[in-house]
């Protein structure tokens, strides 16, 4: 694998070869010293248009437990009014002598354009709503370690999924992996057209609560209520909120997953989030590991490492 | 100005087509028939090529005054003369727009040297801000005929009623929307539909064209104002027009080669150089557009032709201008879409993209669009109608290279162009 732009340029074999690639990195990072010289003498570089400092962090430290070499660059969306075209910017980047950029971008396919400019390899870090496969690929081998397998696992994703790159990246990883997907919230955040995805699709979660093997809870954004997609976060909460009542109806091995950041109390409550049915720590944790299999994949010897 | 005689080609116009040799003198054309000849005058090869009146395109953006690195009247009328037109209809857009008879005029000015003519539309509203009037006969009188707020649509009601019933005044003026309502595009970057839905882009619905659309038809209905409709795109506004036009609307339509041929499914790519506004449609809306070509709910092609800088396509798709280059592409496009595949006659192609925008923007009385007869100004283009080519970026006359026919294998090519007597194109190539 030379990019990894999309999960739609995975199969289910590149799924789960990354996940089980990424169990052996986990394996690395419970060592005594959590790390493996794989990835020395390479160059790394984050390039992040777009303020994240859990994804950056996340994958910096992947990249400093396989021995690699980072460098960080944080452009403001600033330097596009200067005039610098984004061409510019990553070919200034190249040609420092780079073997993998790492890209997050507030615009969808930002990543697939960069890859087609340079000859390093892409990570896409997050790319405006289209997609963050990493995310993905964590929050499926997060749950595969606690089910074992995700193949006919019936999980709500909740909330805004129409402005979810984490929705639309999870949707396609779980799928390949045979879940069987609910999308569960308004209809002013919902997908305006869903032909062709594998989905159904509930504008009750009390409806399908019970159901439920995970509940996947997205973040909601108070800039939501200004565009008339919302009336308030308080009437998002009482209908579309996990909160400690909902949570008791959940199935008693029910899982919570949520991609963070988290607003505590807008679309989760406190208690569920450090319940004993939250993987959203786990997530946290299981992000390097994932993001260690994935540079390993493709700028690494390809081999066991 | 001398002699010329276009000899050996077949002579297609709206009066019919024959085989015909054309003389010019002045300028002017002197006579239509076989075996012309003149002492001194200069051979222009039409063998085995359509003769037809210069294509005359309206809509075309020549960034002039305020972005002359994208393009100018110059480089954009050449490009133009290039692809077969002998006149275009430069768009207000630009910085500062065309509500002003100073700045109207000295683009004008600028297009007296020029390959091609070039008319200018006119503002409707001061600064384009949909607010007040333009000094809408001031520019009248200067030759404005279309008046459009263009890349912009005329959002509030009652300035468009305004706009319809003050251009009464105006004989030949006609109002040109760019329908699309701007609070149901806002922050939207692509057709909203089930490519938009898949690849995260915020989407333009079609129903921000069809219902500025129907409400438009409602206002010429109400005031008998004269309206057009720039680059339709979509099924929805399609059936509104032509459903006005039967019922007696003063209405035309245009539509852009993109939006008879491209989908939304090019934005998949996320190269910038696919997107432009109106966005590229679904594939029925693309089968809308030509059943409306064909049956004559559109009356013109027009290319839109949006020049922009490469670096400006260098972004992220979200962060990139919209907008393609057409000029040189529109007449091959046409033939390789319509007229290859049966759709349209090669003379009904030429209608909608010679006379009858000719007639929409009053450019046949500067001699556009106009029979191949005696006494009518010699505007007139050569074309190779089988003849077959790659488009590459890197050949275009324009300043810009954003075409999204890169690769495209096209075929209909133009010979030469003639603006009021006087070669522009020969063999394909600028003589001026």
């Amino acid at each position: 694998m030379k990019h990894l732009l999309s999960i739609e340029d995975l199969d289910r074999d590149g799924i789960v070869g990354l996940l089980d690639g990424s169990e052996y990195m986990s394996d690395v990072l419970a060592r005594e010293i959590p790390k493996v010289p794989a990835l020395r003498g390479k160059t790394i570089v984050s390039l992040f248009y777009e303020d994240s400092t859990r994804t950056r962090l996340s994958f910096e430290t992947a990249a400093k437990r396989l021995g690699a070499d980072t460098m960080t660059f944080t452009a403001g969306s600033s330097s596009v009014t200067k005039g610098e075209s984004l061409l510019d910017t990553v070919r200034t980047i190249e040609s420092m002598g780079i073997d993998a950029m790492v890209v997050r971008h507030a615009s969808a396919g930002a990543p697939h354009r960069i890859a087609n400019w340079i000859d390093a390899s892409v990570l896409n870090a997050g790319d405006g709503r289209h997609g963050h496969p990493t995310q993905a690929l964590l929050d499926a081998f997060t749950l595969r370690r606690h089910r074992g397998d995700i193949s006919g696992a019936r999980i709500g994703i909740v909330g805004d999924v129409r402005n979810s790159r984490v929705a639309r990246s999870g949707i396609q990883c779980w799928s390949r992996l045979g879940a069987d997907l609910t999308l569960i919230g308004p209809p002013t955040l919902m997908p305006e057209r869903l032909e062709g995805w594998p989905v159904q699709v509930t504008f009750s979660l009390d409806d399908v609560l019970s159901e439920l093997d995970v509940i996947y809870v997205l973040r909601v954004q108070q800039e939501r209520i200004g565009r008339a997609l919302l009336p308030s976060l308080r009437e998002y909460y009482a209908r579309w909120g996990l909160d400690a009542v909902r949570a008791q109806r959940l199935k008693p091995d029910a899982l919570v997953m949520h991609p963070g950041p988290m607003i505590r109390g807008s679309e989760i409550a406190t208690e569920v989030v450090d319940g004993p049915r939250s993987l959203i720590r786990e997530q946290v944790a299981n992000g390097v590991a994932v993001r260690m299999a994935v540079l390993w994949d493709l700028i690494g010897s390809g081999g066991v490492v | 100005m001398g002699t010329l005689v276009v000899r050996g080609g077949r002579v297609i116009d709206e009066t019919g087509e024959r085989d015909a040799d054309v003389l010019v003198r002045d300028g002017v054309i002197v006579e239509v028939g076989p075996g012309l000849d003149a002492p001194g005058a200069q051979v222009i090869d039409a063998d085995g090529a359509v003769v037809a009146p210069g294509l005359v395109d309206i809509q075309v953006h020549f960034r002039e005054p305020g972005r002359e690195d994208a393009e100018t009247v110059e480089t954009g009328a050449r490009a133009a003369a290039l692809g077969g037109f002998t006149a275009v209809v430069a768009m207000p857009n630009t910085t500062p727009p065309l509500d002003d008879a100073k700045v109207v005029g000295a683009v004008l000015e600028q297009g007296r040297r020029a390959s091609c003519h070039v008319a200018v539309a006119g503002c409707i509203t001061r600064g384009r801000e949909g607010h007040e009037l333009a000094p809408m006969g001031e520019l009248y009188d200067l030759g404005v005929r279309i008046f459009t707020d263009d890349g912009d649509c005329v959002a509030d009601a009652n300035v468009m009623r305004r706009a319809f019933e003050y251009a009464r005044a105006l004989p030949g003026a006609v109002i040109a929307q760019h329908a699309e309502d701007p609070a149901l595009v806002a922050g939207g970057h692509m057709h909203e539909g089930e490519w938009s839905a898949r690849l995260g882009i915020p989407g333009r619905p079609a129903a921000a064209e069809i219902t500025i659309v129907a409400r438009d038809l409602e206002l010429a209905r109400l005031t008998g104002g004269r309206y057009h409709v720039l680059h339709m795109s979509t099924a929805g506004a399609t059936a509104l027009v032509r459903a006005a036009k039967a019922e007696g609307v003063r209405v035309t339509a245009e539509a852009s080669p993109q939006h008879f041929t491209l989908t939304d499914a090019e934005c998949a790519s996320f190269d910038p150089v696919f997107k432009m506004n109106p966005p590229l449609r679904s594939s029925d809306d693309v089968d809308a557009i030509v059943a409306g070509l064909v049956d004559g709910t559109i009356d013109a092609i027009a290319t839109d032709h949006a020049p922009h800088p490469p670096a400006s396509k260098e972004l992220a798709f979200e962060e990139a201008p919209p907008g393609m280059l057409g000029v040189e592409t529109a007449l091959a496009v046409a033939i390789t879409r319509l007229v290859e595949p049966g759709v349209l006659s090669l003379r009904d192609a030429l209608a909608r993209l010679s006379w009858q925008p000719a007639r929409i923007a009053g450019l046949d009385a500067h001699g556009h669009g106009l029979p191949i007869a005696p006494g009518n100004a010699a505007n007139l283009c050569v074309i190779d109608p089988s003849e077959t080519w790659v488009v590459d970026p890197a050949r275009s006359a324009s300043k810009s290279r954003n075409t999204p026919w890169a690769g495209w294998k096209l075929t209909g090519r133009v010979r030469h162009t003639i603006l009021r007597g006087e070669p522009v194109v020969i063999n394909g190539e600028a003589v001026r």
